[in-house]
């Protein structure tokens, strides 16, 4: 394994990171909740596409697709029944009730499809060469979607109205409600949006390590959400970098110290990050008003 | 001045009598056999997880700060409690209770040291920079050589009895209320409810706040030193994010800043799992839907942030001119006692010194 291979996997895990923190980021952004669920979302959209590949046989692509929509659906049922209710109140309960829909998530997935872990097979097999360098076509695959789903949503919320409006919610809820922006629809479109992009990272995810299990999001979710905010919580630009970050460290770790101690680095690092620059790499530093 | 000493003598004579009193049910109930040995065993994780939940309810309730990292500490008083009662070849009624202590020495330790950096951020940073303390002692433990690694550390000898759980969780429960009927225990809630307010009022916050960390994982220790020595088996996979959160659900469901809360969330969540055995493959499910409809439903938890005080009851119920306390909410015996008091239901102000007012019911803007 040279240097430069680790470094290759490192940003192919760490794309992934990536996507799924944009959900996190996204969600923390609009209505300050850390979405525990998230994670499960991964689990979900993991075991959607293999069920429809294994068991009804269904062209990759259909799956890919249904799996995307069942999450983006799960996502926004979920906002509207667990979270929308309790908007108002304590934050710390909206916290609990996501660690209780992970649960929830978990435990339906487990009675389903029992906790025995089931055989993804990767859909882009074989390598490819770049000159001395020998990418599988999975990595180059997962590098350049991730890529290009990244430029994509940082257009959408940069360029168009919806996205507009997803700013204006996360700046001040109260404030956009009055300039006439439907902040229920907004945050649901939210939600779907980083549902969607967690289904794409779950088919991203299930190439590379070929097995799923109901628990699988909980530690995946966990980092990305380290990635997250390392890159500075509510920042889409912070979530990618934090992703790269961590995908790398967490190779370099695994390449050169040893694969046991690679979450302690990547949690590690959070917590020297935290203590130096409190909000991350990119995020803004709010002044509490007295 | 007399009169201030009788009335604190008869209150903790009374409370002494509530607690005797109960381990008295507690022990005629599985002499008489109404409980099986497997039943009566199931009160020691009901003692651990009480230590638990009023420990981490002193940080997260009373500090209204918000650690997930709280099965880190435990695991770090299970580890060292279990480990000297390995070295020491000593009967258990000397090296136990050293072995507690230590270990919750230990975790103060720790705790002291997580929370001296950790405590600069605030709300979702601190829970997160907990959360990443708690793994990375778990991953540390995992891979040292006399921890036992991934195996786990077996062998342990089976000391703790009901008798030895039901008094430590006494002590605990015992120390936190105490704390928090303090001066001291007054500035941790100041903390709660407005920590630049209590800045500018001259409480020295970091050191309240780092205090009160380091108690509560203390107790965390102890609660750890129990569980090591019940189960006679410490595996580090038990010890995860999971076990933080399992804890924390505790302290919410029964209401943070509720040490009955916490008490009744602990016991009834240790115990809901077993009677759902009958219908394991659904219990987790059952369990999970349970927590989403009680946040749902009642936010605040079970109990919001009301304590039992027996003395209190039995005043109320009586005359009623000992303690005699105005409650700030609006609970309905309330109104009929506020009808002769001059201060109006809002300033709860208490003039009694013994009686810290109550915090008013979170409204939803409080930080997390």
């Amino acid at each position: 394994m040279t240097f430069l291979t680790q470094i290759l996997n490192g940003i192919q895990i760490g794309s992934i990171y990536a996507l799924v923190a944009l959900g996190y980021t996204m969600v923390y952004g609009i209505i300050k909740l850390i979405n525990f669920a998230h994670g499960d979302i991964i689990m979900v959209g993991a075991y959607v596409t293999w069920y429809l590949i294994a068991k009804l046989y269904m062209s990759e692509w259909t799956a890919i697709i249904v799996a995307v929509v069942v999450c983006t659906v799960l996502g926004m049922v979920i906002e509207k029944v667990a979270y929308k209710p309790l908007r108002k109140s304590a934050r710390i309960s909206l916290l609990i009730t996501a660690i209780g829909i992970s649960f929830l998530l978990e435990n339906v997935a487990q009675l389903i499809f029992t906790a025995n872990p089931r055989m993804f097979t990767n859909l882009f097999p074989g390598n490819m060469n770049l000159g001395s360098l020998t990418i599988s076509n999975n990595t180059a695959v997962t590098i350049l979607v991730s890529v290009v789903l990244m430029v994509g949503l940082t257009l959408l919320v940069d360029k168009t109205k919806i996205g507009k409006a997803m700013r204006a919610v996360s700046e001040d809820n109260d404030t956009a409600q009055l300039m006439g922006i439907n902040v229920n629809s907004t945050i649901s479109f939210t939600f779907g949006l980083g549902s969607a992009l967690a289904a794409l990272a779950a088919v991203l995810y299930c190439c590379s390590y070929t097995q799923i299990n109901p628990t699988m999001g909980s530690m995946l979710g966990l980092k990305a959400f380290v990635a997250a905010v390392l890159g500075g919580i509510g920042s889409l630009p912070g979530a990618m970098v934090g992703g790269f970050v961590i995908g790398i460290a967490e190779s370099l770790t695994k390449g050169y110290i040893a694969s046991s101690y690679a979450d302690a680095i990547v949690f590690g690092i959070l917590i020297v990050v935290l203590l130096i620059k409190p909000t991350g790499f990119f995020g803004r530093t709010m002044n509490e008003k007295v | 001045m007399e009169k201030f000493l009788s009335k604190i003598k008869n209150r903790y004579l009374l409370n002494t009598l509530l607690v005797a009193a109960i381990y008295g049910i507690i022990m005629l109930i599985i002499q008489l056999g109404v409980l099986n040995r497997y039943q009566a065993n199931m009160l020691i994780p009901v003692c651990y997880n009480i230590i638990l939940a009023v420990s981490l309810n002193l940080s997260a309730g009373y500090l209204g700060q918000l650690p997930l990292g709280h099965a880190g500490f435990m695991s770090v008083g299970g580890y060292t409690a279990a480990l000297i009662t390995l070295a020491l070849d000593l009967p258990a009624a000397i090296e136990f209770p050293i072995a507690l202590i230590a270990g919750g020495l230990v975790a103060a330790v720790f705790g002291f040291v997580i929370g001296l950096p950790a405590l600069r951020l605030r709300g979702d940073y601190l829970a997160i920079i907990t959360l990443g303390f708690g793994e990375i002692i778990r991953v540390v433990i995992t891979n040292l050589g006399f921890t036992g690694g991934a195996f786990g550390l077996s062998g342990i000898q089976k000391h703790t009895t009901l008798t030895v759980a039901f008094l430590c969780t006494v002590i605990t429960v015992f120390a936190v209320h105490t704390l928090m009927k303090s001066r001291h225990g007054r500035a941790i809630l100041s903390i709660r409810e407005n920590e630049i307010a209590a800045e500018c009022s001259g409480i020295p916050t970091t050191y309240y706040k780092t205090m009160t960390f380091t108690i509560s994982a203390f107790f965390a220790g102890v609660a750890g030193g129990l569980y090591a020595h019940y189960l006679c088996i410490l595996d580090p996979s038990n010890f995860g994010f999971m076990k933080s959160v399992e804890i924390l659900i505790m302290v919410v469901l029964g209401g943070l800043g509720s040490m009955i809360g916490s008490i009744t969330a602990a016991f009834g969540l240790t115990l809901l799992p077993e009677l759902l055995r009958d219908f394991s493959d659904y219990r987790m499910v059952v369990y999970s839907l349970l927590l989403v409809v009680v946040m749902i439903f009642k936010p605040s938890g079970l109990f919001g942030t009301y304590d039992f005080s027996l003395s209190r009851l039995l005043t109320d119920s009586s005359k009623g001119d000992l303690f005699k306390k105005k409650k700030p909410e609006s609970q309905e015996p309330v109104a009929d006692e506020l009808k002769g008091a001059e201060i109006a239901p809002d300033t709860s102000i208490s003039a009694d010194p013994d009686i810290p007012p109550e915090p008013a019911e979170t409204d939803g803007k409080e930080e997390l």
